[in-house]
């Protein structure tokens, strides 16, 4: 070897040394928490499925405001389109459909805007944010539609464009993130003509939700889907039933990204467990080699 | 040894029957690519927004990296605890983990919607996402890959310019350059080794880390918080089978001997590092207690049964024997077991136990899918083919006896 033992050991410090350099700037960046700081101000929406009367203006609404290809309302009023268990897609950010089992009732469904969003801990770009104002809202500049934000979302909310070459985009509900900067409702909440939807801070939707319980025993079921669910979200929901395992999927209350980000940073603390098993290596590799030189030299 | 082994380009000839069956499986699958990019994903694909991760990832990418562990393996046992018989075997595996994650990168650059943004990772962080990390782990480990094989680049050419027409009259600057290269790279080689084994260690674990964010959305046989762990075990129990079956499939197709008696001493490994990785996975199961899926006969218990009996305990037992170590065909079985195994695991990970809440019915890969899948491969061996015939890759017996010669050993080692 052209190298002697005494550079092989200064330059293996200097690369420790540097990486320690580069570990002591970048620990803010990777504890994403801070940026993802909740407001206490942060919007949501209570949807009381109790008082939905499945007109489906939302959708129409919806699309509108999204320039998404609308039709006529009267194409919105074919009772059939309830049974087919649709999903938020590319052409339709929120969609109204019917439960049958054990009495019927009308649930809206769109993303849910989580506190502790998924796709947000997942994207790979950090193209997607959680607003202020609650909303989570993806960046069309920085995707580069690798989908992860399908794979890692409890809801299956997010849809992609998978018929276009070029540009395809992830589409979800933005909260009306437009309208709502410009002190506009959200157009689904500003169109429902029952009131089923209660655009306000979390806090206070909470509170209303307790007390129409409270009001109203026989009328609802005991639980605000979405207080708890996944650490909670934006979106909340009122209904006569449990809506969890039937409407949405059976969910825990812990942050969805908890687990695989505390093992993602467990793995890189500060960097020290990539330096350890460097420096292991280095170490392993300087004995090995005396060991053979000494071989040798007999 | 009575001779000396030398690395040395292979001198048949690049074409024969396999290697026309390989171009036309090739070039289907370039058809098919040509059709993603000219119409979309969802033109070629039965992904869905159900199922956003088809084989593209689950295979080809997941698998492909986990199957390149070759290269980090052998580099660990030769140069880093310095076990000089192996040296034979290092670069064959170098060259088949530069190619394999090539062809990672390239499968990436596929599935994405948005390929020409490809970059964005590097100038946009995110680092809760385990894919940021795999992301960029790999783009460094693939780096790494290429200066490790500059040294063989510079051994071919060395001494051996011949530029064409009036370039001609570069040749003692590029000969002078390449030296000057050669002497650099010596110097600062162990660097990149270490480098490129704690960049592997790091994602081939964070792929495991990947589906952790599915959450109940994967069957609990297969979720649990010791994926990464699993992945990184499975990936050391991986590397050496590749390396054997590679070695035996290249001495069978060049016509060489085979070069068992390296083949089996690397072999003893390949038990001890699969143990390892079915304690993990059996222990995870009882401590869970997800042996209750088992009971369930249906495709899911069906295909955990496939992935850890024939993939894991019966190639496990093969490896323990001596018997089955000495025979060149025994360890070919077994080799192979263990890396159907792990494709396998991956497969299971990425596509049977994602189970998404709304789905109407499951993914199933189409044929244009399964194309661009199988014809990366075919792709990928054809490349190793024209390689191993450009660069001294293959150890080959020389008539020379006496000192190795400057080449014959890179970076860290004489």
């Amino acid at each position: 070897m052209s190298q002697n033992r005494r550079d092989f050991l200064k330059t293996l410090t200097a690369i420790g040394a540097g990486a320690t350099a580069l570990t002591s700037v970048t620990p803010n960046k990777t504890m994403a928490k801070a940026e993802n700081a909740l407001s206490e101000n942060r919007k949501g929406v209570l949807v009381d499925t109790t008082v939905c009367v499945g007109c489906r203006k939302c959708e129409w609404a919806c699309q509108g405001a999204h320039d998404l290809p609308q039709a006529d309302y009267e194409e919105y009023q074919h009772d059939e389109t309830f049974n087919l268990n649709r999903r938020p897609s590319t052409e339709n950010l929120t969609v109204v459909n019917k439960y049958n089992d054990d009495g019927q009732r009308t649930v809206k469904l769109q993303c849910m805007h989580c506190d502790h969003p998924a796709c947000v801990s997942a994207c790979i770009v950090g193209a997607i944010t959680k607003d202020e104002n609650g909303a989570v809202v993806w960046d069309t500049d920085k995707c580069i539609g690798c989908r992860y934000c399908m794979v890692a979302c409890p809801f299956q909310i997010p849809a992609f464009e998978y018929h276009k070459a070029l540009d395809p985009k992830i589409v979800k509900c933005d909260f009306c993130i437009e309208r709502t900067k410009e002190g506009k409702l959200p157009a689904c909440v500003d169109i429902c003509p029952v009131e089923a939807l209660t655009y306000g801070t979390r806090e206070e939707l909470i509170d209303e939700a307790r007390r129409r319980i409270k009001n109203n025993p026989d009328k609802y079921y005991d639980h605000l889907f979405g207080e708890h669910e996944v650490g909670g979200t934006s979106w909340l929901y009122l209904a006569d039933k449990d809506l969890s395992a039937s409407v949405f999927p059976k969910l825990g209350n812990n942050p969805a990204p908890g687990v695989s980000e505390s093992i993602q940073h467990g793995i890189f603390a500060y960097f020290i467990p990539p330096i350890s098993v460097y420096a292991l290596l280095g170490g392993i590799m300087w004995l090995t080699k005396d060991k053979e030189n000494k071989k040798e030299h007999k | 040894m009575s001779h000396i082994h030398i690395p040395t380009p292979i001198g048949k000839k690049f074409f024969t029957p396999g290697v026309i069956l390989l171009s036309l499986i090739a070039i289907n699958g370039l058809v098919f690519l040509a059709g993603r990019f000219l119409f979309g994903i969802g033109s070629v694909t039965n992904l869905d927004n159900q199922y956003p991760w088809g084989i593209w990832i689950g295979l080809d990418v997941a698998a492909g990296v986990a199957l390149a562990a070759g290269g980090f393996t052998t580099a660990a046992l030769g140069h880093i605890m310095h076990r000089d018989k192996y040296e034979t075997i290092i670069r064959p595996a170098l060259l088949t983990a530069m190619l394999g994650y090539t062809f990672v990168a390239i499968s990436v650059s596929v599935d994405i919607g948005r390929w020409y943004y490809i970059w964005h990772p590097l100038v946009m962080w995110n680092g809760n996402s385990a894919l940021f990390e795999v992301g960029i782990c790999v783009m460094m480990y693939l780096t790494v890959l290429y200066i490790e094989f500059l040294p063989i680049v510079t051994e071919r050419f060395i001494g051996k310019v011949n530029l064409p027409g009036f370039l001609a009259r570069y040749n003692k600057i590029v000969d002078l350059l390449l030296r000057k290269l050669d002497r650099g790279l010596n110097k600062t080689m162990f660097i990149f080794i270490i480098a490129g084994v704690v960049l592997s260690c790091l994602h081939q674990s964070s792929l495991g880390t990947l589906m952790i964010l599915a959450g109940p959305k994967m069957h609990p046989l297969w979720q649990t918080p010791i994926l990464p762990l699993l992945f990184l075990l499975s990936a050391f129990a991986v590397g050496f089978p590749m390396v054997i079956m590679e070695s035996l499939t290249s001495s069978k197709s060049f016509g060489l001997k085979p070069e068992t008696e390296v083949l089996s001493s690397l072999s003893k490994f390949v038990g001890p590092l699969l143990g390892v990785y079915l304690i993990g996975k059996l222990g995870d199961m009882v401590i869970r207690e997800t042996f209750v899926y088992l009971t369930e006969f249906n495709a899911i218990s069906i295909l955990f049964g496939i992935e850890v009996i024939i993939g894991v305990i019966v190639p496990l037992r093969m490896f323990l024997s001596a018997e089955v170590r000495k025979s060149p065909t025994g360890l070919y079985i077994a080799s192979m077991l263990v890396i159907f195994g792990v494709l396998m695991n991956r497969f299971n990970n990425f596509i049977t136990a994602y189970n998404p809440p709304y789905a109407l019915e499951s993914y199933i890969p189409s044929f244009g899918e399964v194309s661009v899948t199988i014809g990366f491969v075919a792709l990928e061996i054809l490349a190793y083919r024209l390689l191993v015939k450009i660069f001294p890759v293959i150890s080959l017996p020389s008539g020379k006896t006496g000192i190795k010669t400057k080449y014959a050993i890179r970076g860290v080692n004489k």
